[in-house]
């Protein structure tokens, strides 16, 4: 096997010549890992060149540099301490997630399917077909469309409705005359502090049409009211009640951790700035929109952007409440897969379109990033003290 | 005009107590089913809050001795221990040299970090799938706590870096003027003052191997290799053999440890959220 050096590379442009004898899927990943190593190469090339120039500089100056074995170690322990110290993160952080979106950038510009595993068949280099496909190619671009506009909706929707419940309750819970806070934090942090995975099954059962909680205990309960008369509601078949479902699903899993951050934000508000409001015959409507509400978004913006990317992404409450459905868009996709689901579904699926997959995975990531990046330019987190 | 103002006060109250406890309701009701669910006899083919029938342990009985139940929570375990550990040594020396040390590169390397964290970690699980079939690290422990460990280190690192940044580097020098040598000033003086930010993350590392179901559900393939949510999730998914009671009751066994243990550290989390957060 050439792991290594010029083959790697070589291999990694051929992709293999024969079948079953050359593994184009290990020669893309030995290409890639090859690619990295050569960067990394270069860095230190460069590092060193730098290095160098400067020890130069300084010896023209007239300084002779000490070259004693102990200051040698003195020195690569005083300046190199800092690099000792961040090498683990790096190497995690390469192995785990930057040389694998070099993979998926790999496979995403490849013909990796289920009609192309290797070792059997070759793979080969195709270059934008992928991301043509889902743009041009009717059969998935119906798909590819209504899935990514719910993925909209459903980020925009469900991230407003749990931070807007989150602020709320927070206000409401902060007023001075409430009695028993400490309960009531206790309880509305329990959605935070179990395991997601379990809440959302259990809704899942108790949305179930015909012998779920909801329909056989709540919506009686709700019909004594005066008015109020509901049938039996089609949590499960109907796309939309589905949809409905997810969404009060993902305020009752989500708004804790915004409760949370606004509560202490809130008691970071110096009471004068109010009293001073009242006395100038301010409302309470007013005091909310030109004193509280600036106060959390000032430091809550950034944690609220990450609320929506993080929702865009939001793959077991879709897949685990009702899987993606009820009912197909084709493709593998229900009618409530977002992005992410569906993806998932087209790799785990009987027939694995890797390739496709990759390409939509690159972007929803160039989505993400940009939105964040953004976020994070307007809030000047990018711009570092020293 | 006093009594209309104190009868106005009075509604907001009431207004106020009933939306706070119908929130309550709502948070409680689906958490209550589930428990009691959990100790009722006979196969329930739903939830339902019906406290009348008589309580019993049956369920977790046969929970544990006719299901893998606990192969898959020593799997769990096993995986949150590791990556908890790794992850919090290479983090906490991280965010540490980020906040102290002034080398070049430094901020390169600090956007660097805070790019890398916003790639969803999702992005990339077609290339785990095909580097685990390379490297035969599907279905292996290790393969998914590298995963993990890795995935929680950029954002972690930069919310170390900002708690490090509270405490004041003055300490340092007076610890390096009194003789300290580098490590000893980091061990012993500066470490035990962000303990609560380690605790945090602590919490979060240890949490994600319970909570995480997608990259374990595809990574993790043989039915002794699994972890607890897609192992719980096995007798939900088909209808036809819905073990509803056999979920709750080891819904139970995996929130119950992690809820104290958050209700524990709670009060550490409203610090790491708001100075690690939105310090620049």
């Amino acid at each position: 096997m050439n792991i290594f050096g010029i083959s790697a590379l070589k291999n990694f442009i051929t992709l293999g010549s024969t079948p079953t004898a050359d593994n184009s899927l290990f020669m893309m990943i030995e290409g890639a890992l090859q690619i990295i190593i050569c960067l990394v190469f270069i860095l230190v090339f460069i590092v060193s060149v730098r290095d160098a120039k400067q020890t130069a500089i300084s010896i023209n100056k007239g300084n002779i540099p000490n070259r004693a074995f102990k200051n040698v170690v003195r020195l690569v322990i005083d300046k190199g301490f800092a690099y000792l110290l961040t090498v683990p993160a790096y190497i995690m952080m390469i192995i785990a997630i930057v040389f694998p979106v070099l993979v998926t950038i790999c496979i995403a510009f490849s013909n990796y399917d289920f009609k192309h595993i290797p070792p059997a068949k070759l793979l080969d280099w195709v270059g934008f077909e992928n991301f043509k496909n889902i743009f041009i190619l009717s059969s998935y671009r119906a798909t590819f469309l209504k899935v990514f506009i719910w993925t909209v909706i459903w980020t925009l929707v469900a991230t407003t409705l749990q931070i807007a419940l989150g602020i709320f309750s927070a206000i409401l819970c902060h007023q001075n005359f409430v009695k028993l806070k400490r309960i009531f934090g206790v309880i509305f942090l329990l959605p935070w502090a179990v395991p997601s995975f379990i809440t959302i099954m259990s809704f899942s059962n108790m949305f179930n049409d015909s012998a779920g909680a909801i329909n056989t205990q709540i919506i009686p309960i709700l019909n004594y009211l005066p008015f109020v008369n509901i049938g039996m509601i089609p949590w499960k078949t109907d796309p939309n009640w589905t949809k409905a479902a997810i969404i009060m699903v993902q305020c009752w899993l989500g708004f804790p951790y915004v409760y949370v951050l606004v509560t202490s934000i809130l008691q970071s508000i110096p009471i004068d700035v109010y009293e001073a409001a009242t006395i100038d015959g301010v409302n309470a409507w007013q005091r909310f929109t030109n004193i509280t509400f600036p106060s959390i978004i000032l430091i809550a913006a950034p944690t609220f952007i990450t609320q929506y990317t993080g929702n865009f992404n939001n793959f077991s409450v879709i897949y685990l409440f009702n899987n993606g459905g009820p009912g197909s868009l084709g493709n593998n996709a229900g009618t409530t897969d977002i992005l992410i689901s569906w993806v998932y579904k087209m790799t785990t699926g009987g027939s694995p379109q890797y390739s496709v997959v990759a390409s939509i995975l690159l972007i929803i990531s160039a989505v993400v990033i940009g939105v964040s990046m953004i976020v994070f330019k307007q809030t000047h987190a990018l711009n570092l003290e020293d | 005009m006093n009594s209309s103002a104190s009868r106005k006060k009075i509604l907001i109250q009431i207004i106020t107590y009933t939306i706070l406890v119908f929130i309550s309701l709502t948070i409680l009701y689906p958490l209550a089913i589930t428990v009691i669910s959990a100790f009722m006899p006979g196969n329930l083919m739903a939830f339902k809050l019906n406290i009348s029938s008589k309580w019993t342990l049956e369920n977790f009985n046969r929970l544990i001795n006719t299901t893998l139940y606990v192969t898959w929570y020593r799997n769990t375990l096993t995986i949150a221990l590791f990556t908890m550990l790794i992850q919090l040594i290479i983090v906490s020396l991280a965010g540490y040299t980020y906040s102290r040390f002034r080398f070049s590169g430094r901020k390169n390397s600090l956007k660097f970090f805070l790019i890398v964290q916003m790639i969803p970690t999702m992005a990339a699980f077609t290339a785990f799938y095909v580097m685990g079939l390379m490297i035969n690290g599907l279905d292996k422990y290790w393969y998914i706590t590298l995963i993990y460990i890795g995935g929680g280190i950029p954002m972690n690192t930069w919310l170390m870096r900002g708690y490090f940044d509270t405490v004041p580097i003055s300490l340092d020098e007076a610890a390096r003027i009194e003789g300290a040598g580098r490590l000893r000033v980091f061990w012993q003086i500066i470490l035990p003052l962000v303990r609560p930010m380690i605790a945090v993350q602590a919490l979060w590392a240890f949490m994600t191997p319970f909570g995480e179901y997608m990259l374990a559900r595809f990574l993790l393939r043989s039915s002794d290799a699994l972890t607890v949510s897609v192992g719980l999730q096995t007798f939900v998914a088909d209808p036809r053999t819905q073990k509803v009671a056999l979920f709750a009751a080891g819904a139970i066994l995996v929130s119950l440890p992690i809820v104290i243990l958050f209700f524990v550290l709670q009060k550490n989390f409203v610090s790491g959220l708001t100075s690690g957060g939105a310090k620049e």
